[in-house]
């Protein structure tokens, strides 16, 4: 069986200046797949060519079907929801608002109420704060409404660029024991940055380490975590 | 005493039409971060079809809500055509392209229709006075007319799916691509309804300063100075403002200036706003924290 994002010898950056130089990754159903490395290896840059917001060269294959240089919002119509770095909150609308977009491709009404629902459940904050301006939020609230609004759209994909990006441990922990519980309860795949490599290896099963747009260390999670030598080089702990 | 009841009075009808204006431009500046200042020649453009089509011997409601779809059409294939290119050029260019809009739109207008001043008929006629001649017909079915746009465009932005689709594109354009709007398309809606608005204020202000070529300069003006004094990023402002604009030039223009100096009151309005609070009186300030 494919994997259900499959990427192959996958080129981009920005105007002429190439950031990525030939990637091979895979994401599987129901998996995390984590890409590390340091500021500028071209983590970013990866997860922007998937959702086709930059130009790509290469191969990117969702469910089978070739997904490279389509529309932004024909990758997000497919099941791709990705909560970019600066997380993307609509800082001007409401917490509800913010919702009512993450589900605005979905016409099961019934379904998105449950989904709602089931967000409260999890952020219960974000109920507390549901017509607060969302540029009001803390941090780690603005986290999880970016990965609740992710989330709505129902996705098969989820990318997620440093959820623990300046937040504080405990809230990082806090995202980080949500994210578990969306790996188990829904199924989706999720693609995950992160520099926090620690932290992305316990919750990933595949990993690839990334330095200057070429991956150097490819594997099992669990194995990367266990090899000290790939730790000491690259991983810096 | 009676006097400056109508002043008032009628200054909120012109009022009004500066405020659909000031929407007008407001929604277009959300969506662009750029003032169209050829608004006023697109709505100039639509009346001169609404009279087309009156003068043809359509019945004035079907001729007003056909305009209002077709300067709907015309709004959105102007961004589709003209702005598409350019929207990731430097500011300047945009300038460019709303001054050659208002070139072109005004002067073909005055080339099709021709430059002479046209009587254009109003739908509002009262036999008796209103009011105790408080009021004329026409001043109270343009308020009318002018706040149940208003609140229909209030409704749609606030209420809708679409209306929200929008918002967000205007806000956050990349953001609304990642849940799957499609922004090309919102930006021409916001457009088309612009235009659309436009409309409505030149054929409600037409029968008062009749149609010419070049009839929506100086509300364009009044309108420009309205939406800044509410706050060029807020609709809700810029309505108030066009409605404070309207009543402050009559009242001015009748008892201070005099009628010829009354569009320099627009202009002080301008220079005050951006000398004294740039913001505008209710231009929203966004909270973030990091």
């Amino acid at each position: 069986m494919p994997a259900l994002l499959e990427v192959r010898g996958l080129k981009a950056g920005y105007g002429p200046t190439h950031v990525l130089h030939g990637l091979d990754f895979d994401v599987d159903a129901g998996g995390v797949t984590a890409l590390l490395g340091a500021n500028g290896a071209g983590k970013t840059t990866s997860l922007r060519a998937v959702s086709g917001m930059i130009r790509t060269e290469g191969e990117i294959r969702f469910q089978g079907e070739s997904i490279a240089g389509q529309a932004t919002e024909a990758i997000a119509q497919r099941g791709i929801a990705h909560v970019p770095d600066g997380r993307g909150t609509f800082m001007e609308l409401t917490v509800e608002e913010n919702f009512r977009l993450g589900a605005y491709v979905r016409t099961d009404k019934a379904d998105v109420q449950r989904d709602f629902e089931r967000m409260w459940e999890w952020f219960p904050r974000l109920r507390q704060r549901w017509k607060q301006q969302a540029g009001t939020l803390s941090g780690g609230e603005q986290q999880m409404l970016a990965i609740a609004r992710a989330l709505l759209l129902k996705p098969r994909l989820l990318l997620l660029d440093e959820p623990s990006f300046g937040l504080a441990p405990l809230i990082v922990q806090e995202i980080f024991a949500i994210m578990r519980r969306i790996r188990e309860e829904s199924g989706a795949g999720i693609l995950l940055v992160e520099q926090n490599a620690n932290l992305a290896l316990e919750l990933a099963d595949r990993a690839y380490l990334l330095e200057t747009g070429r991956i150097v260390v490819s594997g099992l999670a669990a194995e990367i975590r266990q090899d000290e030598s790939i730790r000491r080089s690259y991983l810096g702990y | 005493m009676d006097g400056l009841a109508h002043q008032i009075i009628a200054g909120i009808a012109t009022g009004g039409i500066y405020a659909s204006v000031a929407l007008a431009l407001v929604m277009i500046y959300q969506a662009t971060h750029h003032i169209n200042f050829a608004q006023g020649e697109m709505a100039t453009l639509s009346t001169f079809i609404a009279w087309y089509l009156v003068t043809e011997g359509v019945p004035y409601w079907i001729a007003f809500f056909a305009t209002i779809g077709i300067s709907f059409v015309i709004g959105a294939l102007i961004e589709r055509i003209l702005l598409r290119p350019v929207q990731n050029a430097p500011p300047l260019t945009h300038v460019g392209v709303f001054i050659g809009l208002l070139l072109i739109i005004g002067n073909a207008t005055g080339w099709i229709f021709g430059y002479t001043t046209k009587v254009f008929p109003t739908p509002f006629v009262s036999d008796a006075p209103l009011f105790g001649g408080l009021i004329s017909a026409h001043e109270l079915g343009t308020t009318a007319v002018t706040l149940v746009v208003l609140l229909l465009i209030f409704v749609f932005f606030r209420y809708t799916k679409l209306g929200l689709g929008m918002r967000a594109a205007a806000y956050n354009p990349r953001s609304a691509r990642l849940v799957g709007i499609n922004v090309g398309m919102m930006l021409a809606l916001g457009w088309g309804l612009a235009a659309a608005v436009g409309a409505i204020a030149g054929m409600m202000v037409a029968p008062v300063v009749f149609l010419d070529p070049t009839m929506m300069l100086g509300i364009l003006l009044y309108a420009f100075a309205g939406a800044l004094l509410g706050g060029i990023d807020n609709p809700g402002g810029a309505v108030l403002g066009g409605f404070a604009v309207g009543v402050l030039e009559n009242l001015a223009g009748a008892y201070v200036v005099g009628t010829e100096l009354k569009l320099t009151v627009a202009l002080i309005i301008i220079i005050s706003v951006l000398l004294v609070r740039p913001a505008g009186l209710f231009g929203r300030v966004v909270l973030s924290r990091v």
